[in-house]
């Protein structure tokens, strides 16, 4: 890589200790899809709007593309197929096949990572209060309905709440 | 309405036609493992960028890529000219069936002029995306700046310079349709109104952006693409003609595809030159459209003004209706499909639902320094019933009726048909009535009036809109694109096997972007069949594992792939039949196939499994009489006869409150009705509803791709180009009347894009009704608050 | 769009990111969040030649308050801010503010020194620090300073802190117990930039405002304490008088800008009624407290 600037970094991926060394400028989406494979992270702007790219970092939803891979060096990352192998969000998935939140699948990714720090705060939200929350996350395809009754059912089932 | 006293295999207690069923790759979606074209990594693979042009309109004079030829990791860059030297033929964007239009030819990089701010120019190829933007940063380009036509209302002016001499001036395209007399009817009217509007340019916004990976095989001379397109197999036809490969020995895949809206049927130049570049180095090339870039390449659409007048009887009948349409393309005419199409649907279907005899459209489409146009979801709808709908509300005030009466009266009756349209085209199956009637209880309709009159003394504007609509869906070969003479097919075509497990394989030519078209066809085949769905999978999207089809487009999968797949799926189940028969040496006649399993008709005993079949036909075929080979397969291939489109029908209901002070809009509630024939899967298909009504939404909203007069894009980036998100947007109430088309067995038409049509129409009828009582009124989309406020005379 | 390259360090102490401003200056950026340097990367609208990421600094963290004054370190997280008692209980306004500040994933990064150093014209943080008369500490190879808001929003994207200056922390003194605040934003969508804002701090007995302190912003090209609007309100009865009196003088007081969100027409209106309304809630405000 003829005299472009790289650094070794040691990070936690989905519970996996990993080290590579990385050129400074690339981002840590595309670190993960690139040189671990971890494709379920998207991209679709670079500049911070869409939120294809969110992963979790530390225990927070963040937006990938704004990020250095080197700023990851002893972190932890959660992607969505972590996310995913934990069962954490298991119900929400469940809830989002059969309510069909999602078509395209492009935004997906992006909107669990980030209803889960919603439902990980096992705390009721009203529907409108569950709009805000996802007011980040693009999604083209499915108007957001079927993703909030989701996301609504999720929650009341959690916390006991009168189902859906 | 169609007579129903006859039973179909769809009316059968285990038909899986109406019933909802989760789609087959929603598990994988939600588990982050969809498969899109930028997760293909390949050996050697190698990545294109692309130096575009800043000017709307320059000359190209030398082109220096010394610098960048050296800069790290490159291996390739290439200029235009070096591009159409690879080329067979250049692109030409016109269709016989638009009478006179006229188009330039275009190469996939410009050659010696640029005529849109970010034609590609010079492509750069390198190991990585970042160092080959790094190289072309070190391309030199000597430029020299050529006149700009910005605006459509004077591209056509005299002084105006033809942005292509060739072609005279910057006319692409007029047409003029005309029924009755509307002259005599204007001179006899009660009420005439009469309004003029616009309506900005915007652009699909698929999340996913343009991808493409091309590798060729020097070996076997074999070129494979993997990429987002709608229609793998019209990319494989129009990239081989292109580059002179032989069409045979070209395979496209569309893997899952993240979003596509009609921007993702076009030919685009970039994806072509990272194709040739694929064959000239020898090694995968990947390009991925960014979001900058995908803002100045991917197809605009929807720039018009458009000036209505309609002719009112005192009691509200429509007498007739006029348009004139000014439509803004871009700089060339967007190669297969046109740039004209979407100005001849606003002439097709405006007033569409309506019964006056008496009707004169007229378009224009002028060529702009802009970057191209052409069909994007619903074409042409959302402005032809806006138009209407404001039209037909503004009547129903000067007769003194309320909205919904005034439909009531001019909607075509639902036991009319066959008939033409007021547009002249033929119709039938469809339910105005029933749809009016039944969106009247779902939103309540006499409760939100009588609750607006009461919140209008407090000082609460609401606003409840309506937008009656028709929707083309489904075209067929004697439409555009049969007799147009493009390359792009609309038939389509399904081959369906038994496999030696009983299992089923279904290939068909449409395709899948997630709205559920595979899992569709499995449920019209599990039914067609007698099998359960997860026993049939659907192969979609490799023109080397599919027949060649259309792809998804126009809103056909269900209505024509649909038909192919459910006649096929019928001629294998006879082909199974015939075979038990000679096994069981029994009529085929007396058997069924219920639930996967060869049984009686007459008693439902079983008789034998499909796996048994597929098991004898495959490796014990001499267990069947000498006579009888098997065939264990069907293909079949549906096309439309005589009609150019299926039309559905249906209307929107809006609920806004408008701030009066701020000119901001809060939409409360969004209820849809349509008639989109027989509903195979009632879940996919009001998912399809909503998510194009949001989609509708963002045009009358919010999206504008802004321009200044040098015709330089002002807002591209997400940031500045506003799209709906989840905070602002309203729950959306679905319902459907369902008349089967007798167009086809199955009886399905399409739904992709009706909440795309009229949900900007349904929006801007319920802002005026909320702007009524202090007399302002809007007549431009997006309805910003400026436009609001301007409208309230507060600023 | 892939960023450019650059030189990249990781500070490991406030001194070496100073020495480093100082050797490079202009030619340098601060990675705190990213929330607004990456996209700029991102797109090649900025090409710095190097990249001084301060993530590390332990010293710039943290929330807290002593002796009536919240520290707001430069490096807190708007998520940190939002959740922060201490902001609660001490800085309301700030409180209310936090919610219309972009989007969650944002505010888990984003940082409240790299918001006010940035100073975007719509950003909410700074017009909230002028509001509160908040003191920025910045420090220097050459020292440490502390520039009063009033003196540090200069134009757009201009700020008082020079090129060598490393923003470590704000300084706000607590609101006063009988002090009113109020913070209004009108956006297109949840969590976009402002076209018009107010960030108030009123004292109001009765129906009378004492004394207001209004900061305007998202329609200028930097935050605005309209020092004639608060004349006009100076110790008068809110009502149509006060409202009339309060909108002649913002004509003077603003000076909007017309871009892509509307014209300066449409922001001043907008600002008008902004102001009636924060003005309405800050006198219903005093009546329940």
């Amino acid at each position: 890589m003829n005299d472009e600037e790289t650094l070794q970094i040691a990070l936690t991926v989905n519970g996996e200790r990993v080290t590579r060394t990385v050129t400074v400028r690339q981002h840590l989406v595309d670190f993960l899809r690139n040189e671990l494979g971890l494709t379920g992270s998207h991209l679709g702007c670079e500049h911070g709007i869409c939120g294809a790219c969110s992963v979790r970092v530390d225990g927070a939803v963040v937006r990938g593309c704004l990020m250095l891979a080197v700023q990851a060096d002893g972190s932890e990352v959660i992607t969505i197929e972590g996310l995913s192998d934990s069962g954490e969000i298991a119900d929400l998935q469940e809830r989002f096949v059969e309510r069909n939140a999602m078509q395209c699948g492009y935004c997906t990714p992006g909107m669990l990572l980030t209803a889960a720090e919603l439902l990980a705060k096992g705390k009721p939200a009203t529907r409108e209060e569950i709009r805000t929350f996802l007011s980040g996350n693009f999604c083209r395809c499915t108007g957001y309905h079927a993703i909030v009754d989701a996301v609504e059912s999720t929650l009341n089932r959690r916390i006991g709440g009168a189902g859906r | 309405m169609s007579d129903k006293t006859t039973l179909t295999p769809l009316d059968r207690p285990n038909s899986y036609v109406g019933r909802t069923l989760s789609r087959t790759s929603a598990k994988r979606a939600v588990a982050g493992r969809g498969h899109y074209t930028d997760d293909v990594i390949l050996p050697r693979m190698v990545h294109s960028a692309f130096v575009r042009s800043p000017y709307a309109h320059a000359r190209i004079g030398s082109i220096d890529v010394a610098a960048a030829k050296r800069a790290p990791g490159v291996v390739l860059a290439m200029t235009g000219a070096e591009l159409k030297d690879m080329c067979a033929m250049s692109w030409h964007g016109v269709l016989a069936c638009f009478e006179g239009m006229k188009a330039a030819h275009q190469y996939p990089m410009a050659v010696d002029r640029a005529c849109w701010q970010g034609e590609p120019v010079v492509m750069v190829v390198a190991d990585t995306r970042a160092r080959a933007e790094d190289a072309c940063e070190l391309v030199a380009i000597e430029w020299e700046e050529l006149p700009v036509v910005a605006e459509k209302t004077t591209a056509l002016d005299p002084a105006t310079p033809a942005i292509h001499p060739e072609l005279g001036d910057n006319l692409a395209f007029r047409k003029t349709i005309e029924r009755g007399d509307v002259d005599a009817a204007f001179r006899a009217a009660d009420f005439v109104i009469e309004e003029t509007f616009e309506f900005g340019r915007h652009t699909a916004v698929t999340l996913e952006p343009r991808a493409l990976v091309a590798e060729y095989d020097r070996g076997t001379e074999r070129l494979t693409i993997t990429t987002s397109s709608q229609v793998p197999h019209m990319i494989m036809t129009v990239f081989a003609r292109t580059l002179g490969l032989p069409e045979h020995n070209v395979r496209v895949i569309a893997p899952d595809v993240g979003g596509a809206f009609g921007m993702k049927i076009h030919s685009y130049g970039d994806e072509l030159a990272t194709t040739a570049a694929a064959i000239k180095l020898g090694r995968p090339v990947k390009f991925i459209a960014d979001r900058l870039e995908s803002f100045v390449t991917d197809i605009h659409a929807r720039e018009h003004r458009i000036t209505g007048k309609m002719a009112v009887s005192r009691t509200g009948e429509i007498q007739a209706l006029e348009i004139d349409d000014l439509s803004a393309a871009g700089a060339y005419s967007q190669y297969p499909r046109t740039s004209v199409f979407e100005a001849n649907q606003v002439l097709t279907i405006t007033g569409g639902p309506y019964k006056h005899q008496n009707y004169r459209g007229r378009t224009t489409v002028v060529y702009l320094n802009k970057v191209p146009t052409s069909q994007y979801r619903a074409v042409g709808h959302p402005i032809g019933i806006s138009v209407a709908e404001h039209l037909i509300d503004r009547a129903a005030e000067l007769a003194g009726i309320d909205p919904v009466d005034i439909r009531r009266m001019n909607v075509m009756e639902d036991d009319s048909y066959p008939r033409l349209t007021s547009t002249g085209l033929k119709a039938q199956d469809m339910s105005h009535q029933a749809c009016i009637e039944k969106l009247m209880k779902a939103m309540d309709y006499g409760a939100l009036r009588a609750e607006q009159e009461s919140l209008r003394r407090k000082g609460i504007w609401r606003g409840i809109g309506l937008a009656t609509f028709i929707k083309g869906t489904a075209p067929g070969p004697h439409g555009f694109y049969g007799l147009g003479g493009a390359p792009i097919a609309s038939q389509d075509a399904c081959v369906i096997r038994l496999e030696p497990s009983g299992g089923i394989i279904c290939a068909v030519g449409v395709t899948d972007q997630g709205q559920g078209v595979d899992t569709v066809m499995g449920q019209i085949a599990a039914t067609a069949l007698g099998v359960p769905p997860d026993q049939v999978r659907v192969i979609e999207g490799d023109t080397d594992a599919t027949p060649y089809g259309g792809g998804t487009y126009a809103s056909r999968a269900t209505a024509i792939g649909g038909e192919a797949t459910y006649q096929a799926a019928r001629a294998l189940r006879s082909e199974i039949l015939r075979l038990a028969g000679a096994l069981l040496q029994a009529d085929p006649s007396t058997l069924d196939i219920v639930d996967g399993k060869v049984v009686d008709a007459a008693n439902g005993t079983f008789r034998i499994s499909l796996a048994e079949i597929g098991r004898i036909g495959h490796f014990q075929v001499a267990e069947l009489p000498d006579d009888v080979q098997p065939v264990l397969s069907a293909t079949r291939r549906f096309r439309l006869l005589e009609k150019p489109y299926i039309f559905t029908n249906g209307i929107h209901g809006a609920h806004v409150e408008v701030d009066v002070d701020t000119g901001f809009i809060r939409h409360l509630r969004h209820w849809v009705v349509e008639d989109c024939g027989r509903v195979v899967n009632p879940l996919l298909a009001d998912e399809q509803v909503r998510g194009g009504c949001v989609q509708g939404l963002g045009g009358a909203l919010y999206e504008h791709c802004v321009y200044d007069d040098t015709a330089q894009l002002q807002n591209g980036t997400l940031a500045d180009y506003l799209v709906p998100m989840a905070a602002e947007m309203p729950d959306i109430a679905v319902d459907h009347v369902q008349t089967p088309t007798q167009e086809t067995e199955l009886g399905a038409k399409g739904v992709g894009e009706s909440g795309t049509g009229a949900a900007p129409a349904v929006l801007m009828c319920a802002v005026n009704d909320a702007l009524r009582p202090f007399g302002a009124r809007v007549t431009r989309q997006p309805m910003t608050p400026e436009i609001i406020l301007t409208a309230l005379g507060k600023i | 769009m892939k960023a450019p390259r650059f030189q990249y360090v990781r500070a490991e102490s406030v001194e070496q990111a100073l020495d480093l401003l100082n050797r490079h200056g202009e030619e340098a950026r601060i990675l705190a969040g990213g929330q607004s340097l990456m996209p700029t990367l991102n797109m090649r609208l900025s090409q710095p030649a190097i990249l001084i990421d301060i993530n590390r600094l332990q010293a710039l963290r943290g929330i807290s308050v002593a002796d009536g004054t919240v520290r707001i370190g430069a490096l807190a997280r708007h998520a940190e801010v939002m959740e922060s008692p201490v902001i609660a209980r001490h800085l309301p306004l700030i409180a209310e503010a936090m919610p219309h500040v972009a989007h969650v994933a944002v505010r888990n990064r984003g940082t409240f020194g790299g918001s006010v150093a940035l100073a975007d014209p719509a950003a909410e943080m700074p017009a909230c620090a002028l509001a509160l008369g908040a003191t920025f500490v910045v420090r220097s190879t050459r020292g440490r300073r502390a520039i009063a808001a009033d003196d540090y929003f200069k134009g757009l994207y201009e700020t008082a802190r020079a090129a060598d200056e490393l923003l470590v922390e704000t300084l706000i003194p607590a609101q006063a117990a009988d002090r009113i605040s109020v913070f209004m934003e009108l956006t297109r969508r949840h969590g976009d930039f402002a076209m018009a804002g107010l960030a108030c701090v009123a004292s109001v007995s009765g129906e009378v405002v004492n004394e207001a302190r209004l900061v305007y912003f998202g329609s200028e090209v930097r935050p605005i304490l309209a020092t004639r609007a608060m004349a006009a309100i100076r110790g008068k009865k809110w009502g149509d008088a006060a409202r009339e009196a309060v909108n002649a003088a913002l004509t003077d007081d603003l000076d909007p800008m017309t871009n892509l969100q509307g014209s300066a027409a449409m922001k001043l209106h907008l600002q008008r009624v902004l102001t009636g309304r924060a003005l309405d809630a800050a006198v219903a405000r005093a009546r329940t407290r």
